[in-house]
């Protein structure tokens, strides 16, 4: 692993001042947040910044009501604080849901919200120093299309990478348009989700929209009443501590049979969290029944361009699509 | 030599940092490496060498200790970043000489065999207890706005980033149920 100087940010102004000094030594600068994901990188030699700049303990670990029933959620705020908060549990339950549906106590208890929306796939290519990979050496080559790619993307890739965001936090963060809030070198700003995450396109070495030097100081949950009855739901290969297959985060408004409004977001498939605008259109307005969800799901996933050992992950998609909003049926 | 052959890349000089660590409620003054772990500081400067380096990626729990009563794994967090807080490790759990009821419970059920996770196991179920009476949910509990009793589906649930390459899980799942049930 390479040296690196540690700074330990006090204020917002200070961490982007400090991560923006190291920039341009030419050292390479990256906020620390719980470290689950960057610490392991940097072991594997992924990635490594001369300067470490750590952001835990700015003041931004807590949870704030908006006017109008939404939440202001902290960055620095840990992963298991969030899960457990009982306003995201209340209103929110599929946030709640999908961050202890992610990795390990331990893990969730280091793992900080805006760190695990900037966590990188795990793509084994990715993590391998010795091989190809588009997405840490640009240009080298995409091996997974032509190799292990049962667990990578099946909708939304590109010839030059076809990996998955891991997160299972970011899916509900997609469905419910959860703001971004971003301060960096050039101001701040606010980007609503999925519009934090990009497709791969032909440069994949950029996961996100931020800039360098950026730092996310919060995520805002719009209010959205119907929420209370949403759901998290994971495949994946092993019962636990293992990253999704597919997931699915839905929430579902029900009146007389017919759908309201809804919100769907599939995770595992692609290189963002998928918000399902295609199925979310057609469910809007048309009865809550088995058939119109797998119609649904049907047209989301018509999109999908599936290599050959992930094939498997589209018929996968759209039953757990239509199982999760038939739970939210029966539970309404 | 000099980084010819096979030498691997040539970094820069390291950068250290001179530091008051707090574990098991004893001030220890050190000089570490900013690469360094916690778990390498414990087991390589301060002789506590209960936490165990299994996978050194954060998968397998063998590494677990608790920062500030939560538990995290001491192999991807950096020393730097604990200066500040209270650490405790497997060899503080007992208190004065008296086992916690968790190590106890371990060794009543017979809740290991070659013991290498064990360190972890025990400083997990420490402090998921903790999380239990907090009223956390968990990715079995059905309905996470409701309250959360600790069945065996949700210890083994919290206690999934521990791994037992021996498979003492039955009786780890019977000593932590006898705790904290």
């Amino acid at each position: 692993m390479r040296p690196f100087a540690y700074e330990r940010a006090a204020d917002v102004r200070s961490a982007v001042a400090a991560c923006a000094a190291g920039m341009a030594d030419g050292a390479g600068a990256v906020y620390l947040g719980g470290g689950t994901n960057l610490v392991d990188l940097m072991r594997l030699g992924v990635v490594s910044p001369g300067v470490l700049v750590d952001v835990t303990r700015l003041p931004f670990d807590g949870v704030e009501e908006t006017a109008g029933g939404g939440l202001l959620i902290g960055a620095a705020m840990r992963n298991s604080d969030l899960a457990a908060h009982p306003l995201v549990r209340r209103r929110y339950p599929m946030l709640t849901q999908a961050v202890v549906a992610g990795a390990s106590g331990q893990v969730r208890n280091m793992a900080t919200v805006g760190g695990n929306l900037l966590q990188r796939t795990r793509c084994s290519y990715f993590q391998d120093v010795t091989k190809p990979c588009n997405k840490r050496a640009p240009g080298s080559g995409c091996p997974a299309r032509n190799g292990d790619h049962r667990n990578l993307a099946v909708i939304g890739q590109s010839e030059s990478c076809v990996a998955t965001h891991p997160s299972d936090m970011a899916v509900p963060l997609a469905a419910l348009g959860a703001i971004v809030h971003i301060e960096g070198p050039g101001g701040s700003r606010k980007v609503p989700m999925p519009g934090l995450h990009r497709l791969p396109g032909d440069t994949p070495e950029r996961d996100t929209v931020l800039e360098p030097g950026d730092l996310i100081t919060a995520v805002e949950l719009p209010p959205l009443p119907f929420a209370v009855r949403s759901r998290y739901r994971k495949v994946r290969d092993r019962a636990s501590f293992a990253f999704a297959v597919v997931s699915v985060a839905a929430a579902l408004d029900v009146e007389d049979g017919m759908v309201r409004d809804c919100r769907i977001a599939l995770g595992g498939v692609a290189h963002v969290p998928w918000r399902a605008e295609r199925a979310e259109s057609a469910l809007r307005g048309s009865p809550a029944t088995e058939a119109a969800f797998a119609q649904a799901a049907d047209e989301e996933l018509a999109q999908a361009t599936p290599l050959p050992h992930n094939a498997f992950k589209v018929p996968l998609a759209r039953n757990v699509v239509v199982r999760t909003l038939l739970d939210l049926v029966e539970a309404s | 030599m000099n980084g010819e052959g096979n030498s691997g890349p040539v970094f820069a000089d390291p950068i250290t940092a001179d530091l008051m660590l707090s574990v098991n409620g004893d001030e220890h003054p050190v000089t570490v490496d900013t690469r360094e772990t916690l778990l390498d500081t414990l087991r390589e400067h301060l002789d506590l060498i209960g936490a165990k380096k299994g996978c050194d990626h954060g998968q397998c729990g063998a590494c677990t200790v608790l920062v500030d009563g939560r538990r995290v794994k001491s192999c991807l967090t950096l020393t730097v970043t604990v200066d500040d807080r209270e650490i405790t490790t497997v060899e503080g759990l007992a208190v004065d000489g008296a086992l916690h009821p968790m190590q106890a419970a371990f060794v009543e059920r017979d809740a290991f065999q070659c013991g290498y996770c064990t360190p972890g196991q025990l400083c997990s179920a420490v402090a998921m207890v903790r999380e239990v009476a907090d009223g956390w949910p968990s990715a079995v509990t059905a309905d996470v706005s409701g309250p959360v009793a600790l069945d065996d589906d949700e210890i083994r649930e919290r206690m999934s980033g521990n791994l037992c390459r021996c498979g003492a899980y039955v009786n780890i799942v019977a000593a932590i149920r006898q705790v904290g049930a």
